[in-house]
């Protein structure tokens, strides 16, 4: 469809606007976001009425979860125990209100983490694309990296931070859980960026060898433009395992505040109070799905750069 | 000064499975304001021939001078203009702001590039569409596009690579006689690949016709149709008679004119 209303506007210096079309995009992806998360609640409660509760059995072994009330308390159920105390002290504060400053805790720390993790990746994804050389040479490194398990970087990271003291700059707990999260997101920051950075036709560098442009200028004006398209999903895809990251990193590294730390102290009470730790593990994915909407709210202004990406 | 100067070039690709000679003992002149076609089967060399003189591709053997310079250095002076197969606009950039993009790079200022992308885009009859997109344009104005950005520095030679090679016949046609009356206004020396043979009459003063296995200059058929070409020109019997002469230095044997294909 060709908007008509650009067609017929022949103003110079028109930005482009965000066609009709990708405004009700951004509106049908959150409504198919919620709709996801009913029809998930929907399949639970199903699960719960077809699997018998003691599970289920193929001989001796066990293939289906148990589904009573205690190891999967009903979604109603969950949603309630959010809004009660969180303890049966007096002046306990609710579930929601817990779980909430958690989450805000954490955050803060994951887009921290996605923060540097993606001007990490950035700068790397530059450098390879400036020396084939370091692309042969740092490629296997990167992807290597996502192999280590974090859980056993946890306790290196903090433990090289809590020697860092310049001056009255003194190395926060929170800053190895945001530098764990950073560890986890540069990696599809990186190959998104350098496949878009590497996504102009030759024609279109070419043109700006022909134009004895230097690098530099041809990465503002050509490279990185050019990686809108790739890098926007690549960000995305960054925020969620920043998060990702950072709940692991708290668990691993014992920091307290955020909803990693949250969903151990919760399970601890799992016996007694089953869909207290549910409804931790549910605020936890929608961080995810938060921190991942917000990066795309990035996409909003680029809507000239996303060509490719919206036709 | 003549604007390029080919001594003995020849360019070989080595690759894994063995050396391709792609281009051998080129001796080529391009007098300043001069129209040159470059002509033949595909795999003759003629592109390879543009990207030496652009400079996007190093010769193996021989001289090649731009104005008197090395290629580079030509090249990074700006003295030429390009245009390929693919328009190659930036599709995140206005019309407007494609045809800025040569100034823009060598820190011309904002109202020069802005007067300036004004007369080029009146120049290829694009006045209306300053502040569209790419992907809004069809294929020949967008092709269009890049020619005006070609001219945007006022260069004195403009390299095009089968610049309407996409286009259909018709848009093909008018883009010709828009290109002669725009080297006629710019008086820049064209070097312009090309395997159509009308094309190259059309355009051109000198057709050099090349053939391949390895590329060199088989031909250079001199074309005289004046100045002032238009369409009554593409029905007149010159335009045959050269035609049929470039048609025969291209088989290399005398083809009979009757059933001529002017493609």
């Amino acid at each position: 469809m060709t908007d008509l209303a650009t067609t017929l506007a022949p103003e110079r210096t028109a930005p482009v606007p965000v066609r009709p079309r990708e405004r009700s995009t951004v509106g049908r992806r959150i409504l198919v976001g919620v709709l996801a998360v009913l029809l998930l609640a929907a399949l639970w409660e199903l699960v719960k009425v077809v699997v018998p509760d003691g599970g289920g059995h193929l001989g001796e072994a066990s293939v289906l979860p148990r589904t009573d009330d205690l190891a999967m308390p009903h979604v109603w159920d969950i949603v309630d125990r959010v809004l009660q105390p969180e303890t049966s002290a007096t002046g306990s504060p609710t579930v929601l209100s817990a779980m909430l400053s958690a989450c805000w805790f954490t955050l803060r720390v994951a887009l921290a983490g996605w923060l540097v993790g993606s001007i990490g990746g950035l700068l790397l994804a530059a450098l390879m694309q400036r020396w084939q050389l370091a692309e042969s040479a740092l490629v296997p490194w990167v992807v290597l990296s996502q192999t280590v398990p974090l859980i056993a970087l946890a306790p290196l990271v903090v433990g090289w931070g809590g020697r860092i003291h310049v001056g009255t700059f003194e190395w926060q707990r929170w800053m190895s859980v945001a530098l764990i999260a950073s560890y986890l997101a540069f990696f599809p920051v990186t190959i998104g960026a350098l496949r878009g950075f590497q996504s102009p036709p030759a024609a279109q560098v070419e043109l700006f060898r022909a134009q004895a442009a230097s690098w530099n200028r041809t990465m503002l004006s050509l490279r990185l433009p050019a990686s809108v398209p790739y890098l926007l999903p690549a960000l995305r895809l960054g925020a969620a395992t920043a998060v990702v990251g950072a709940i692991v990193a708290e668990v691993s590294t014992g920091t307290k505040g955020g909803i990693g730390r949250l969903i151990i102290s919760y399970a601890q009470s799992a016996s007694g109070d089953p869909a207290k730790p549910w409804a931790a593990i549910a605020a936890a994915a929608l961080l995810g799905l938060v921190a991942a909407g917000l990066v795309s709210l990035l996409g909003l202004g680029l809507g000239r750069y996303r060509y490719a990406e919206v036709r | 000064m003549s604007a390029v100067e080919a001594r003995g070039v020849g360019k070989v690709f080595s690759s894994r499975s063995g050396d391709v000679v792609a281009l051998e003992g080129i001796d080529l002149t391009v007098a300043a304001g001069e129209f040159v076609a470059l002509i033949g089967p595909s795999g003759c060399g003629k592109s390879t021939l543009l990207r030496l003189i652009a400079d996007l591709d190093a010769p193996t053997t021989g001289e090649l001078t731009v104005f008197g310079k090395t290629p580079q250095q030509a090249r990074e002076a700006q003295d030429y203009g390009i245009a390929f197969q693919q328009a190659g606009l930036l599709p995140w950039r206005t019309v407007t702001a494609n045809v800025e993009l040569p100034l823009e790079l060598h820190g011309v200022g904002k109202a020069e590039r802005a007067g300036r992308a004004r007369e080029l885009l009146s120049l290829v009859g694009l006045d209306d569409f300053a502040g569209h997109f790419p992907h809004q344009l069809s294929g020949g104005m967008q092709q269009r596009v890049a020619i005006a950005r070609s001219l945007a520095e006022r260069p004195s030679l403009l390299l095009m690579d089968e610049p309407f090679g996409a286009l259909d016949e018709m848009t093909r046609e008018r883009m010709q006689t828009e290109l002669v009356r725009i080297c006629a206004e710019s008086g820049a020396a064209v070097v312009f690949v090309t395997h159509s043979i009308p094309e190259a009459v059309f355009l051109s003063q000198r057709v050099v016709v090349m053939s391949p296995r390895p590329g060199r200059i088989s031909a250079v058929v001199p074309v005289n149709l004046g100045d002032v070409r238009g369409e009554g020109l593409r029905e007149d019997a010159s335009f045959f008679a050269a035609v049929t002469a470039v048609r025969e230095a291209l088989h290399g044997t005398p083809v009979t004119a009757r059933g001529v294909d002017l493609r």
